[in-house]
């Protein structure tokens, strides 16, 4: 078990303006879980990239059991015997999930050859599956499902995961990771890539951390506390936040049973969703993606436009009114998606300034805009949120993710907002800027503002939140005080009935469903 | 190796060079296409871009510049509105044609009396003509969701049999002696768009192109409604986020790029034309597109692409003449400007990198 299946030695890859990773070296041993851990933009993704032949290195080598390994590209890789499952999947919803696999393999058997495969060994690794279910129809913790097992029908030697829990509820977490460590048993190795420590410390039996593309040190992180590795992580202590608390003041956003159709022919509706927030107060909602999420912030921003009364602000209907009309009484969101919804790409960023700054800074005056003002709201952004760009001229397309959330949530907040929604305010993003947008709301919130963070991290729900509730297919469970919650109840709120129990490994009688 | 890189940040250099250098480029390959149909390569380019300016007959060509460029001008700025939100009318040939037929139309109806009033209600009706026409796919669009693009095409062909039906019916002249065709408005006082500087070319419509050149150029760079149009054509669900109503934007650029194209064919029918016939059309609003491209959608750019255009025209005309190239010949020139510029517009976002490898 301690022989080295895969030895890493001084990778070094720079792109134009930045080394991606500089001397990388690090062993992995058989049958191990190794964690690669760093801030985005510390380099794991590029390193793994090479492990895998989509990337190059510019200099240095890799040892697979001893012998020189340098996939020219993923075919090479996977020949080789190192599986990956990215973050982002590349499945095609209108397919059935057979389809789907059969697509990315080289020589595919026959269909139902296949399906009996795809079925034996998602029953083998406890990973619930049925073969002629059409992707479309499935959530994200069972498409991740999909290209596990496209990968382990491959048999590999080592299996990537890049952030392999970021869409998945703590129950489909704990199957997820029985399943690695079963394969861990049977002697493959696992990179595993994430910066959640909790979970690392529950799984992995190695890490490895980077900073800037630099190895800065490894632990065994059963052994390690996730304040320490968080901090060779960071460079420097973190900023936690502070959360004063509030006596509850006057209700200010009440939304009673809205129900809405998704504009999206693949989005989840809303199904009788009520809540209240009051001044001063944040709302945490939690859940895993696409279960309402993009909805809810819809119907709150006034994208998406509903009777009257199912959205009140201080007592007043405003489900009719347009976002524009919703700024104008202060009401404030911030999506989740960053280049396309909540800014326009080729735009500059006092343009992106101007999208939803115009109404409540004032700058346009009878319809012509004032571009000066503009330009010093964007500077004010820029400057107060620490967003690290060469000017407010530059298209938001050149701003790494994380400085563009800064400018999308600092855009809002310095609106001064009676009710702010965002969603997902700190993905993406490093953990000390994600401490500062965290402090920003909470701050905002003190003074008393009505604010409903939606997001993925429970973490950072559960630091920020007074009341938590959970998204799931459209529905929201009961709203309880975030204090005292304990991780099961909050998965019994993230709900997800369906798929959730871990498959009985011998039961082998499955009906199989004919498929819709 | 050759690849493609995108920049971080679009080229402002490159956004304003390259519709010079796809001329250079359509020179140099038209030079070659005429070379192949054996003629002298130099003496053709010089025809076409020389000798309209500077050549001999150059006092006559000049002012046919204007003639041509204007109504190109002002069709182009309408519809560059509308492409720049993503909303595509490519019928403004049709809109064209009815607003001919409704201000020409105006005019006729009060023949034969002279009052200073009927030259700016035709005005009006070409405009409403054109704008009623645009409403056509604009409204079935944002009701039914039907394609614009679809739409208003095949509306073109139905204003194309609109405007023979009106040539030889309704708007026959009486005493024409049974040929098709209006009255010639160029004989009516009241309804003629004469030359405002005689032997200049310059007639109303072409004050009304450059008007709209500065308008569009206020509209896209200080007003929020073009701020809001060049949003929608960017990122649409940022304009949703953004307060924009989409459908209040397809009905404001439709109706906008149909109101300009009327105005131009009310402008032609009145002025250079003179009358309603069955050729009365001869493909401005579909050129005005090329034109609307050319000049990379920006009003100072169209201005300036209209002129080209229309130069092309002109010196392909002489060269058609003096030359004898086939007409088809001249269309393919044209045709290869627009190709280049596409495929070098491609330099504005992205850059070109020569034996790189690394990335598989």
């Amino acid at each position: 078990m301690t022989e080295t299946l895969l030895s890493i030695n001084s990778l070094t890859k720079a792109y134009p303006g930045v080394v991606a990773n500089d001397s990388v070296s690090f062993d992995i041993k058989e049958g191990e879980v190794h964690a690669l851990l760093g801030e985005n933009g510390a380099g794991k993704s590029t390193l793994v990239k090479m492990i895998y032949g989509l990337v190059k290195p510019d200099s240095g080598e890799m040892l697979w059991h001893g012998q020189p390994f340098a996939p020219a590209e993923p075919r090479a890789a996977r020949a080789t015997g190192v599986a990956m499952v990215f973050q982002h999947f590349s499945l095609f919803d209108a397919l059935n999930v057979a389809e789907n696999v059969a697509l990315g393999m080289e020589d595919p058997p026959k269909m139902g050859d296949l399906a009996a495969r795809i079925k034996s060994v998602s029953e083998a690794y406890g990973l619930p599956l049925d073969p002629f279910r059409t992707v479309g129809d499935l959530s994200a913790g069972e498409r991740q499902r999909v290209e596990i097992i496209r990968c382990l029908l491959q048999d590999p030697k080592l299996l990537i995961m890049d952030e392999p829990t970021s869409v998945l509820t703590p129950q489909e977490v704990d199957i997820l990771f029985e399943t690695l460590r079963k394969l861990r048993a049977e002697g493959t190795s696992i990179l595993y890539i994430s910066h959640k420590l909790e979970e690392i410390r529950a799984l992995c039996d190695q890490a490895t951390i980077l900073r800037l593309g630099k190895n800065v040190g490894s632990c065994v992180p059963a052994e390690t506390s996730a304040r320490q590795m968080a901090e060779m992580m960071v460079g420097d202590s973190l900023q936690t936040p502070t959360r004063t608390a509030q006596d509850g003041g006057e209700v200010i956003l009440q939304v009673s049973s809205l129900s809405a159709a998704s504009a999206n022919p693949f989005g989840t509706r809303l199904k009788d969703i009520s809540f209240s927030v009051k001044s001063g107060e944040i709302l945490g909602l939690g859940g895993v993606a696409g279960n309402g999420q993009d909805e809810l912030l819809a119907a709150l921003s006034g994208e998406l436009k509903t009777s009257s009364d199912v959205v009140q602000i201080r007592g007043t209907g405003v489900g009719h009114l347009g976002p524009n009309e919703r700024r104008a009484i202060g009401t404030l969101a911030a999506p989740e998606e960053r280049l396309g919804h909540a800014a326009a790409p080729n735009m500059s960023l006092v343009e992106n300034a101007l999208l939803t700054g115009a109404i409540r800074q004032s700058l346009t005056d009878r319809g012509f805009v004032n571009w000066k003002g503009a330009t010093e709201f964007a500077e004010e952004i820029i400057e107060k949120f620490d967003v690290r760009t060469p000017g407010s001229d530059r298209a938001a397309r050149a701003l790494s993710g994380g400085n563009l959330q800064k400018f999308v949530i600092g855009r809002e907040v310095l609106q001064n907002p009676d009710v702010l929604i965002v969603n997902q305010p700190t993905w993406g993003v490093d953990a000390a800027a994600a401490a500062a947008i965290r402090q920003s709301l909470l701050d905002l919130a003190a003074n008393g503002a009505a604010i409903v963070v939606i997001s993925q991290d429970l973490d950072e729900l559960m630091e920020i939140s007074d009341r938590f509730g959970a998204l799931n297919e459209g529905r929201l469970s009961d709203v309880r005080p975030a204090a005292g919650l304990t991780i099961d109840e909050i998965g019994l709120m993230m709900g997800g009935a369906h798929g959730m129990e871990v498959a009985q490994v011998n039961q082998g009688d499955t009906a199989q469903e004919v498929p819709a | 190796m050759i690849a493609l890189e995108k920049r971080p940040q679009p080229s402002q250099a490159w956004s304003l060079l390259t519709p010079l250098v796809a001329v250079v480029i359509t020179m140099i390959a038209g030079g070659l296409l005429f070379s192949a149909l054996g003629k002298n390569p130099i003496e053709a380019i010089r025809t076409i871009f020389y000798d309209p300016l500077f050549g001999e007959f150059a006092f006559y060509y000049r002012p046919q510049l204007l003639v041509k460029g204007g109504p190109l001008i002002l069709i182009a700025i309408g519809l560059s509105l509308g492409f720049r939100a993503g909303i595509w009318n490519i019928g403004a040939e049709g809109q064209y044609i009815v607003g001919a037929i409704c201000g020409a139309g105006v005019g006729l109806a009060f023949y034969p009396t002279e009052s200073a009033f009927i030259f700016p209600l035709m005005v009006m009706a070409g405009a409403l003509g054109g704008w009623a026409w645009s409403m056509i796919p604009a409204l079935l669009k944002v009701k039914f969701g039907t394609n614009e693009i679809l739409v208003s095409l095949m509306l073109v062909y139905v204003a194309e049999q609109l405007l023979a039906s009106m040539s030889l019916g309704l708007l026959k002249n009486p005493q024409g002696f049974g040929f098709p065709g209006s009255r010639n408005l160029q004989d009516y006082a009241s309804a003629h768009n004469a030359e405002i500087i005689a032997g200049t070319g310059m007639h109303w419509g072409i004050v009304a192109a450059f008007i709209a050149v500065i308008m569009a150029y206020v509209l896209l760079n200080k007003h929020i409604l073009g701020f809001n149009i060049r949003l929608t054509g960017e990122a649409p669900r940022a304009a949703r986020f953004g307060g924009v109503n989409p459908t209040r934007l397809v009905v404001f650029c439709m109706g906008v790029s149909g109101a300009l194209a009327g105005l131009a064919g009310l402008f032609e029918v009145s002025g250079p034309s003179g009358q309603i016939s069955i050729d009365f059309n001869v493909g401005y609003g579909f050129t005005a597109i090329i034109v609307a491209f050319l000049g990379r959608l920006h009003p100072v750019g169209i201005l300036l692409a209209g002129l080209l255009m229309a130069l092309t025209y002109i010196g392909g005309e002489i060269a058609q003449g003096t030359l004898s190239l086939p007409a088809a010949a001249i269309q393919v020139f044209q045709g290869m400007l627009l190709f280049f510029l596409l495929v070098l517009d491609l330099l504005t976002n992205y850059r070109i990198r020569f034996g790189k490898k690394g990335i598989a």
